[in-house]
């Protein structure tokens, strides 16, 4: 199949994957200090909690272009630094440390063992490291695992060994550790099955008879091989094991976790187990048992031997574990266990890794929804709850015992500190514009169960505000000065109006400063003010300026006739305009006097704005001016002492400049750039590079903002020069701390005029601004994250969203599988057994629901998302067993167009394999503008309708394998004309004109055209491959883009002539009788693009996420990866990042040692789409790489970084 | 001597890699394979693991480990042998 394609499209992560698959806590720096490593989807990211602000913040995020299974951490003796060993989907094992310094991963060590592929017997899916570092065991789910030995070699460098194998033929892992022994031999505790001998035996005896092993892999180091050393049957439900303290540390063995049971396994003691308590409740079924799904050890600092386990049962409670020893004749106590506790401890959500760090906290990375992070406030050591011990239970988890309870009840060990959003699992995905802002925003909804939410994602800075105070007039400028150089905060703010200027003091309360004070004129205007020298402040008006030094006024005043328009100043220099167009200079003398340069530099046009650099550390003065003439041109002049105002350079524009600022910032060179930031009339934003000894400007950058005139103002972020941008909205330009890449984003805030640096002892970085006769005070505290999230609880999980046809509201429909419905519920709550005590509701959010096998908990939810409080404005619970499946929005032309709300049903539904007894499809009309909804009547169908959209007036739903369209009728739907299309099950439907898309849950895309004249809807192509589709939305008439289920993203196309002949009238006779082609539809669709996203697309959309940019498709997965595809227009474009694309997969290769072409085409060779990420990655690179990849282009590393940067911010954030 | 190195390297293939079909692979043999490797697939790629959890209203190691049982017996007891 060729990769060349006609259709290309770049594609880029605007939000990576917010799922953690697994987190472990160690010192990867080096230092004492506990740092997070999470694996995400593919990428690998290092987070540091902070205990005293209570907080986790990412230090480093890296793609590393492979699927990761599993990660592991080793840390050989006496060192203190962890290293990191990443099985993933590349058939190799790498061993990756983290470089503090330069705030990167690099990798030591890539072993090849085997293909490479997600297989079932190519190691990787388990990964365990002995805990003093000796080796590592990396297992297949079949049949296969390797140990390596890890050592060091004499210059003290980590070496490994070649793999050891302990494979064995038809067995199954269920899970994998290493035994903490001390340091005797190294050994691994696996959970086996063996299905040998079931597959031998035709008459399923055999079948019946396997059971769960608990096996012991040693790795003798003397004689350098693995032996099985032990195996026992444990429990046959056993799915979990964790790791026992050995050495000086405890007993050692394992803990066997399976249905309703842990017991204490090791190969020199006996077996103690404890049950997994149930929960107590009146909605609680007695019967239920729970299986442990996470958990952690964690030994207590000081005394040795002290340590405990928290297992987390599926409902989330956290119980605690512990061990007893036996104790000697002395009281001492031995190495052997005497009994097994249990107790609960608290319940959080369902987590997949837990963590427990050393300063009394605990990470929970939660499988769905947002990472919690916890602090301790006590360990459950004194507290009433009932503990369980081992004597009272039998080590059999097959013999008779009574079953244990407890009451759940809110957090009483552990405080929330922190709730990380995690958009994760994202269910679907709209793009809408609600906010009236210019660009629209992204509505989602995410979560499972009691913990779903709807979230508006919107591309901005946080920003916090800290004064909002009306003035006496419209002010139009607003400056802070301080007083002296040795001045740490602000003193004065100084707002000029049309005719006056007003100083106000800062302090514990604002006041205003008399003019014999301040020594400020307060009857004119004010242009400009500085605080100059050692103790002099000036104030620029129309008619001079005024410096006061020490109270003392000197007066320079403008020439006759002639007025300042525009002004700059910094700590040693000072430049005005003259309406005449002269350009007048100051500097400051040895004596801290103002003196003005003898020549004035006269411009051709009148001057709009000017501005001088900060004064660069060590230098007297910054040696450029920029000048911006109302002729469309920004010229640079000298400020040397032997050039004085000499022109450096020119450059011409589109429109005239409104705004300048000459700023040096961090650049991705690991250096400082000094830049040109320029604000036109259009409202465009430029960013031109300003060359320090020729004052050349080099690389230009734009921006479109507003439609108003761009102002420009140099702000302090985290310590970081920063340039607000004033239009529309409030933009800020700034350094990605991660990337280190220039960002222009913004801010989440009201428009605003005129803006300045803030800074007071009780806000030390912020910002004021003026807008109409408001003066604002706010500051921004996070700079990483450029998107804003806000989330509004929903019941259960969702499975669609809608939003009506013109009001800003979204329709959600929600279903919980196995939970018991809300009036079951209430009624079990009513009876009288339920009084005693049971009957206590505790919050769904934090303990979910009740569950009950069969039944289903349904609603429909309608959102605002505007609302500032409660966004759910009314919800409809479905009664009956029923459970939504899908939903539209449908305007029936029979009802002059009135919009009605459509949901499919299913009810009684088994999802595997799959089985219901009826499906509905519910008409619900909307009132008061959306705000409410009222039912009109169901109509029984055949099968749930997975897939419903409006058609002419009409709507069409897909039922089971037919499609159908339906008119609405007073009683029910009534049936127009229907056909049997899809194979299997239709999941989708897209639609334009009387073409109609159906996607099918197994075979794909089939094109389906509808004959108005003969009322028939007849297939005419269908597609080669089988795609499991998950997603589809229509590109053009001819193109459907698409996702499927294993994470790939394509877009397939109609032949042309196949794609007209349908569209001829009186065609139906052809397509009736034309032949079936190979089992199909007489013509077959053609692959343009074709993308592994590694995320499973669970929608994708075409929209336009920017101002005025093109249309990209948008795509959302389930782990909360949201990207988009952005197409390209030029065939140049192509050539070069196809160009970079191959010179970064050489010069950057993926961490893990995936290769990058074939990760890309992991299922089907990529085709038509070149990685942004990869290509992104670029300015990460160090210089001498960017260079070489530089030369092969034949272009300039500028050149490259503007070309990625473009592509990005012309269509996506 | 060339029809026989392939008869080797089919062999040693077979012997590595679990699945590797015969002449005589019975339709059940290719049927518990294909079953495995689906369930095998599931529980190696964490996103489609998490869709079905998310659909099943199940966490999602009680998934997982639910997926790895199926891997016993897929397709029902092998055909008594003649």
């Amino acid at each position: 199949m060729a990769t060349t394609s006609n259709m290309f499209m770049y594609s880029l992560t605007i939000q990576p994957p917010t799922t953690i698959t697994q987190a472990l806590l160690g010192q990867f720096s080096g230092t004492r200090e506990q740092q997070i490593i999470t694996a995400s989807g593919s990428r690998l990211t290092l987070l540091q909690p902070d205990p005293k602000l209570g907080k986790v913040l990412t230090i480093l995020s890296h793609d590393i272009f492979g699927i990761i299974r599993a990660i592991s951490l080793f840390r050989l003796a006496g060192s203190h630094k962890d290293y990191i060993i990443l099985a993933t989907d590349s058939g190799r094992i790498a061993i990756i440390e983290y470089n503090p310094k330069l705030n990167k991963f690099s990798r030591i060590h890539l072993e090849t063992f085997g293909k490479s592929g997600v297989r079932r017997v190519i190691p990787g899916q388990y990964l365990a490291a002995d805990p003093r570092g000796r080796a590592c065991l990396i297992a297949s789910l079949e049949k296969n695992k390797l140990v390596y030995v890890l050592n060091r070699n004499s210059q003290a460098e980590l070496t490994i060994s070649s793999p050891l194998e302990a494979h064995k033929h038809g067995v199954l892992v269920l899970s994998l550790v290493a035994l903490d022994v001390g340091y005797a031999n190294p050994v691994f505790a696996a959970l086996e099955i063996d299905y040998s001998e079931a597959d031998q035996d035709p008459t399923g005896e055999a079948r019946e008879e396997v059971e769960t092993q608990l096996v012991y892999y040693e790795l003798d180091l003397g004689l350098n091989h693995v032996v099985r050393k032990w195996s026992d049957t444990v429990d046959p439900t056993a799915s979990m094991l964790f790791q026992v303290p050995g050495g000086n540390d405890g007993p050692s063995g394992v803990l066997v976790c399976g249905e309703e049971s842990v017991t204490y396994r090791h190969s020199n003691q006996e077996a103690f187990r404890v049950p997994v308590p149930r929960r107590r409740g009146a909605t609680e079924d007695p019967q239920r048992k729970r299986m442990i799904v996470a958990g952690v050890m964690h030994k207590l600092k000081g005394s040795a031997g002290a340590f405990f386990f928290l297992l987390q049962s599926e409902d989330g409670d956290l119980f605690k574990v512990t061990l007893d020893m036996a104790e000697d004749a002395e009281g001492n106590p031995t190495g052997e266990v005497k009994r097994l506790k249990i107790k609960y401890f608290d319940t959080i959500p369902v987590a997949t890794s837990l963590c427990i760090l050393k300063s009394g906290f605990l990470f929970a990375a939660s499988e769905f929804g947002n990472h919690m992070f916890y602090q301790f406030e006590k360990l459950g050591d004194d507290d009433e709850e009932l503990e369980f011990n081992s004597d009272d239970f039998p080590t059999d988890a097959r013999a008779a015992y009574t079953p244990v309870y407890f009451h759940p009840r809110p957090l009483e060990n552990l405080a929330l500190v922190e709730s990380m959003d995690s958009m994760s699992p994202m269910v679907d995905c709209k793009v809408a514009n609600l906010t009236g802002e210019d660009a629209p925003q992204i509505y989602s909804v995410c979560g499972n169960g009691a913990r779903s939410t709807f979230r508006m994602l919107k591309h901005g800075l946080e920003v916090s505000e800290i004064v909002a105070s009306e003035l006496p007039g419209t002010p139009s400028g607003v400056w802070t000065t301080k007083l002296t150089k040795y001045d740490e905060f602000d003193a004065y703010i100084v707002l000029s109006f049309t005719n006056a200027t007003l100083v106000l003091r800062i302090g514990e309360t604002v006041e205003e400063v008399t003019p014999s004070d301040s020594g400020f004129l307060t009857g004119v205007p004010t242009l400009a003010v500085q605080q100059l020298g050692e103790e002099g402040v000036i104030q620029v008006h129309p008619k001079g300026i005024r410096h006061i030094v020490r109270g003392r006024v000197n007066e320079w005043p403008s020439p006759q006739h002639r007025s300042i328009v525009a002004a700059t100043a910094n700590e040693n220099q000072v430049v005005i305009a003259l309406s005449s167009g002269e350009i007048v200079y100051f500097e400051m003398d040895a004596d801290g006097s103002l003196a003005e340069y003898d020549e004035k530099k006269e411009m051709s046009g009148t001057v709009t704005c000017l501005s001088l650099g900060v004064v660069p550390e060590g230098l007297k003065r910054s040696s450029f001016l920029a000048v911006g003439c109302d002729d469309c041109t920004v010229r640079i002049l000298s400020l040397d002492p032997e050039t004085t105002l000499e022109m450096k350079s020119i450059q011409a524009l589109t429109a005239a400049p409104s705004a300048l600022s000459i700023m040096a910032m961090e650049d991705s060179f690991g250096g400082t750039t000094l830049y040109l930031h320029i604000g036109l009339h259009s409202g465009v934003y430029l960013r031109t590079v300003l060359d320090e000894i020729t004052g050349e400007l080099t690389d230009t950058r734009q921006k479109f903002l507003g439609p108003k005139p761009t102002r420009l103002f140099r702000v302090l972020v985290q310590n970081q020069p920063c340039v607000l941008a004033l239009n529309s909205r409030p933009w800020l330009g700034y350094t990605d701390p991660l990337t280190k890449g220039f960002m222009m984003t913004p801010l989440s805030y009201t428009e605003l005029d005129f803006s300045w640096n803030f800074s007071s002892e009780q806000c030390q970085e912020g910002m004021v601004g003026i807008h109409a006769n408001y003066l604002r005070i706010f500051n921004i505290e996070k700079l990483g994250d450029n998107l804003i999230q806000k989330s509004i609880p929903l019941t259960y999980t969702p499975k669609k969203l809608v939003k009506h046809p013109d009001q800003p509201y979204f329709y959600t429909i929600e279903s919980d599988n196995n939970t018991l419905p809300p009036e079951l519920r209430a009624q079990l709550l009513a009876q009288p057994s339920a009084v005693n005590g049971d009957a206590t509701l505790l919050p769904p959010d934090e303990f979910g629901y009740p569950r009950a096998k069969g039944r289903w908990s349904s609603c429909i939810s309608i959102v605002d998302p505007l609302s500032e409080e409660n966004g759910v404005l009314h919800r409809i619970d479905l009664d009956n067993n029923e459970a939504a499946v899908s939903v539209a929005v449908v305007p029936f032309a029979s009802q002059d167009n009135e919009h009605f709300l459509i949901v499919g049903t299913g009810k009684d539904m088994v999802l595997n394999p799959r089985q219901f007894t009826e499906g509905y499809i519910h008409v619900y009309r909307f009132h008061e503008d959306g705000r409410e909804l009222e039912f009109i009547h169901k109509t029984k169908v055949e099968e749930p309708p997975m897939a419903l959209i409006p058609f002419q007036g009409r709507l069409l739903a897909g039922v089971g394998k037919v499609i159908r369209i339906y008119d609405l009728g007073l009683r029910q739907l009534l049936r127009k004309s229907q056909a049997d299309i899809a194979p299997t099950l239709i999941v989708s439907l897209q639609t334009q004109g009387n073409r109609i898309i159906v996607g099918d849950v197994q075979q794909g895309l089939t094109y389906v055209v509808y004959k108005q004249e003969s009322n028939k809807l007849l297939a005419f192509a269908d597609d080669t491959v089988n795609r499991w589709t998950t997603c589809t939305a229509m590109v053009d008439y001819e193109s459907v883009a698409g996702g499927d289920r294993f994470g790939n993203l394509w877009i397939l196309r109609c032949p042309e002539k196949a794609s007209a002949e349908s569209d001829e009238p009186g065609s139906e006779i052809q397509l009736i009788h034309a032949r079936d082609y190979l089992h199909g539809a007489p013509n077959r669709t053609s692959l343009m693009v074709h993308f592994f996203a590694q995320d499973l697309p669970t929608s994708i959309c075409k929209t336009n996420l920017v101002v005025g940019g093109q249309d990209v498709l948008l795509w959302s997965g389930i782990q909360g990866t949201v990207g988009v595809l952005i197409p390209f227009v030029s065939r140049e474009d192509v050539d070069f990042f196809q160009n970079l694309e191959n010179h970064m997969r050489s010069e950057d290769p993926p961490l893990a040692g995936r290769d990058h072409l074939i990760y890309r085409g992991y299922y089907t060779p990529v085709k038509g789409v070149i990685d942004g990420d990869l290509c992104e990655r670029f300015s990460l690179l160090p210089n001498d790489k960017k260079q070489t990849i530089a030369g092969e282009l034949d272009r300039s590393v500028r050149e490259i970084e503007r070309k990625i940067s473009d592509v990005r911010t012309r269509s996506a954030f | 001597a060339d029809k026989l190195r392939t008869q080797q390297e089919l062999e040693r293939l077979q012997a590595k890699y679990i699945g590797t079909g015969h002449p005589d692979t019975t339709s059940w043999e290719f049927k518990t394979n294909i079953h495995r490797d689906t369930f095998s697939n599931i529980v190696g790629h964490p996103p489609l693991l998490s869709y079905i959890a998310l659909a099943q209203n199940e966490p999602v190691a009680k998934v997982r480990a639910q997926m790895i049982r199926k891997m016993l017996q897929p397709a029902g007891p092998p055909p008594p042998r003649e």
